[in-house]
C-alpha cells in the first residue's frame, strides 16, 4: 500500500514538472515575444471575417482565371520535376551510404552528416542565394526545391535501404552475382515501394512549399499571389487560394491513396 | 515551409520491410505506373526550364557559396542581434507549437472516428484538410492585414497550420487505440472524460510527444521563412536582409550556421527522444 502510495506521487511529481516546464517555457516565449494575447485571440476571428469579406472570388477576378492556373501549373510540373531530380541524386547518395548496400566506409560516414547539413539550412537561404545567381527565373525556383529535398530525401532513403537487411544482399551473392546485379534485382526491388511512398510524401512537401519558394524568387503561383496580395487585387488573390486548396487537396488524397496501393 | 523537415499526407509513409511479401504484383504495378507517369511529367517540367546563361550564373553562385560556408562573417548586425533573432525565432516556434498542441489534442478528440459521431468527425476532418492546403504563409500574410505586422500575425498564421496539423496526426494515433480498451471502459459507464483521462491520453501520450516534436521542427523553420517572405521579425528577417537588400553573403552565411547549429541540436533531441520511446 505504502509502495502503491510512493508510485501515484512520483506520478503526480512527474506530472506536474512536465506541465510546469511547459508553462514556463509558454511564459518565456510570451516574454520574448512581447505577445498581446488579446489582439491576436480577437485577431483570430477578425481575420476569418475578413477573408471571407474580402477574398471571395467575385466575378472581377474571373480573366485572372487564365493565368493562375498556368502559372499553378507549371509550378507544380517545377516541384514534381525538382523532386525527381533530387530523388535520383539522393538514391545515389543513399546507396553509397547506406550500411547495408555501401562499399566504402568513408562515403558512409560522410553521407549521413552531409544529407543532415543540407536538410537544416533553411531554405530561405537557398532561395534568395540562388536568386541572386539565377534572377527571377522559374530555374531558381526548381533548384531551391531540388537543394531543399536532397538532404531529406537521402536520409529517408538511407533508412529505407538500411531497412531492407542483409538477407537479400547474402543471397545474391551467394550466386555469385556482381554489386550492381545485386541493387538492381535484389534491394531496388524489394525497397521500391517505401521509397516511391517517400517520394510521394515529399512531392506533396514540395508542391506546399512552391508557394513560399516562389514568394521568395518571384516565380510562379507564389509570385502571383504576392502581385495581386500587395496590389490589393484581393478577389484574384482568393482565387489564387481556391486554386492552391484544390490542387494541394486532390494531390493529398492521390498521394494516400497510392500509398495505400504500395503498401498493401 | 514550411513547413520542411518538412508539412501533409501528413505522416510519414510506414516502413514494413520485415517480412518480404513475394511477389506483390499489385503493389508492383503502382509503383511502375506511379514512376513512369512522375518520369514523363519530370521530362515535360525540365523541359519548360530551359535555364538561360547558366555559365556564368553557376560561376557567380559558386563564388556566393564560397563567401557563405568559407568565409562567414557577422557583417553590420553584432552576434547579440542575431542570438536574439535566433532566441526570437525559436520563441515563436516553441509558443506556436504548445498552443497548436493543446487545442489540436482538443480538437483530435472531436476528430477521431472512434470518439466522436461520425457527422461531426467528418466535418473537423474536412475543415482541418482546408486549413492545412493554405500555405502558413498565406494564413500569416493576411493576419498581418488584419492584426498588424507583428509577432501576433505570425503567432495566430503558425497556430493556425499547426492545430491543423496536429489534430490529423493526433486523430490517427487516438483511432489506433484498440476499440476493445474503450468499450472495456463504456461498457462499465465511464464517462467521457473518464475514458479521456485513463485510456485515450495514456495510450497516445508518446507518439503525441513525437508528432508534436516534429512539429516543433517545422515551426522553427517557418519562423525562419515568415520572418523572411512577410517580414515578422526574428532570424528569417535578418536573412533575407543580408540577402535581398545588403547582398552580403558572408553574413548570410554566419546565419545559416546559427541556425544550423540550432536546427542540429534539434535533431540531436529527436534521436534521443525515438530511441526513449521506442
Amino acid at each position: 500500500m505504502a509502495e502503491l502510495t510512493r508510485y501515484f506521487s512520483h506520478q503526480r511529481r512527474v506530472r506536474l514538472l512536465v506541465f510546469g516546464t511547459l508553462l514556463a517555457l509558454l511564459l518565456l516565449a510570451q516574454v520574448a515575444l512581447q505577445l498581446n494575447v488579446i489582439e491576436a485571440a480577437t485577431g483570430v476571428f477578425a481575420g476569418w471575417g475578413w477573408l471571407v469579406a474580402n477574398f471571395a472570388p467575385i466575378a472581377s477576378a474571373f480573366p485572372a482565371l487564365g493565368e493562375i492556373s498556368w502559372q499553378l501549373a507549371a509550378t507544380v510540373l517545377i516541384a514534381i520535376a525538382a523532386t525527381m531530380v533530387a530523388a535520383g541524386v539522393a538514391l545515389l547518395l543513399a546507396l553509397a551510404g547506406a550500411r547495408t548496400t555501401s562499399h566504402w566506409p568513408l562515403a558512409q560516414a560522410l553521407i549521413r552528416p552531409f544529407a543532415s547539413i543540407m536538410r537544416n539550412i533553411p531554405f530561405v537561404a537557398w532561395a534568395l542565394v540562388l536568386l541572386f545567381s539565377f534572377k527571377q527565373t522559374p530555374f531558381t525556383g526548381f533548384l531551391a526545391l531540388l537543394l531543399m529535398s536532397v538532404g531529406y530525401l537521402t536520409r529517408a532513403f538511407m533508412e529505407t535501404l538500411d531497412e531492407v537487411g542483409h538477407g537479400v544482399i547474402e543471397a545474391l551473392e551467394a550466386t555469385g552475382a556482381g554489386y550492381w546485379a545485386i541493387i538492381c534485382q535484389g534491394v531496388l526491388p524489394a525497397a521500391a515501394a517505401p521509397l516511391v511512398s517517400w517520394l510521394l510524401y515529399m512531392i506533396e512537401n514540395n508542391i506546399r512549399d512552391a508557394t513560399l519558394v516562389g514568394m521568395l524568387t518571384g516565380t510562379g503561383v507564389g509570385f502571383l499571389f504576392d502581385l495581386y496580395f500587395k496590389s490589393f487585387r484581393y478577389p484574384a488573390a482568393g482565387l489564387v487560394v481556391c486554386a492552391i486548396i484544390l490542387v494541394t487537396i486532390a494531390i493529398e488524397l492521390s498521394a494516400t491513396k497510392l500509398r495505400q496501393v504500395l503498401n498493401a | 515551409m514550411i513547413e520542411t523537415p518538412v508539412t501533409s499526407g501528413l505522416e510519414p509513409p510506414q516502413l514494413d520491410l520485415t517480412v518480404p511479401k513475394g511477389i506483390r504484383s499489385r503493389s508492383r504495378t503502382a509503383v511502375r505506373a506511379t514512376l513512369g507517369t512522375l518520369l514523363l511529367v519530370t521530362a515535360v517540367g525540365l523541359l519548360t526550364l530551359a535555364p538561360g546563361q547558366l555559365g556564368p550564373a553557376l560561376l557567380s553562385l559558386a563564388h556566393n557559396l564560397k563567401l557563405m560556408f568559407l568565409q562567414p562573417h557577422l557583417g553590420q548586425d553584432t552576434l547579440a542581434q542575431l542570438l536574439g533573432a535566433l532566441g526570437l525565432s525559436i520563441a515563436l516556434a516553441a509558443y506556436t507549437t504548445i498552443i497548436g498542441a493543446v487545442v489540436a489534442f482538443a480538437c483530435a478528440l472531436l476528430t477521431a472516428r472512434n470518439l466522436a459521431p461520425a457527422w461531426l468527425a467528418t466535418t473537423m476532418r474536412t475543415l482541418m484538410a482546408l486549413i492545412r492546403a493554405i500555405p502558413t504563409i498565406l494564413w500569416v500574410l493576411v493576419y498581418a492585414v488584419v492584426i498588424g505586422l507583428g509577432t501576433e500575425a505570425a503567432v495566430v498564421g503558425l497556430s493556425f497550420h499547426s492545430v491543423a496539423y496536429l489534430t490529423k496526426a493526433y486523430a490517427e494515433a487516438i483511432e489506433a487505440i484498440p476499440t476493445a480498451k474503450l468499450d472495456a471502459l463504456r461498457t462499465s459507464g465511464a464517462r467521457p472524460l473518464l475514458i479521456i483521462r485513463h485510456a485515450v491520453w495514456p495510450s497516445v501520450r508518446g507518439s503525441l510527444l513525437s508528432w508534436t516534436f516534429i512539429r516543433f521542427e517545422i515551426n522553427f523553420t517557418n519562423a525562419v521563412a515568415v520572418g523572411a517572405a512577410a517580414g515578422t521579425g526574428g532570424i528569417g528577417y535578418y536573412l533575407f536582409m543580408a540577402s535581398a537588400f545588403y547582398f552580403d553573403f558572408q553574413e548570410v552565411g554566419a546565419i545559416v550556421y546559427l541556425v544550423l547549429a540550432f536546427a542540429l541540436v534539434l535533431e540531436f533531441v529527436a534521436v534521443q527522444l525515438r530511441r526513449r520511446t521506442a
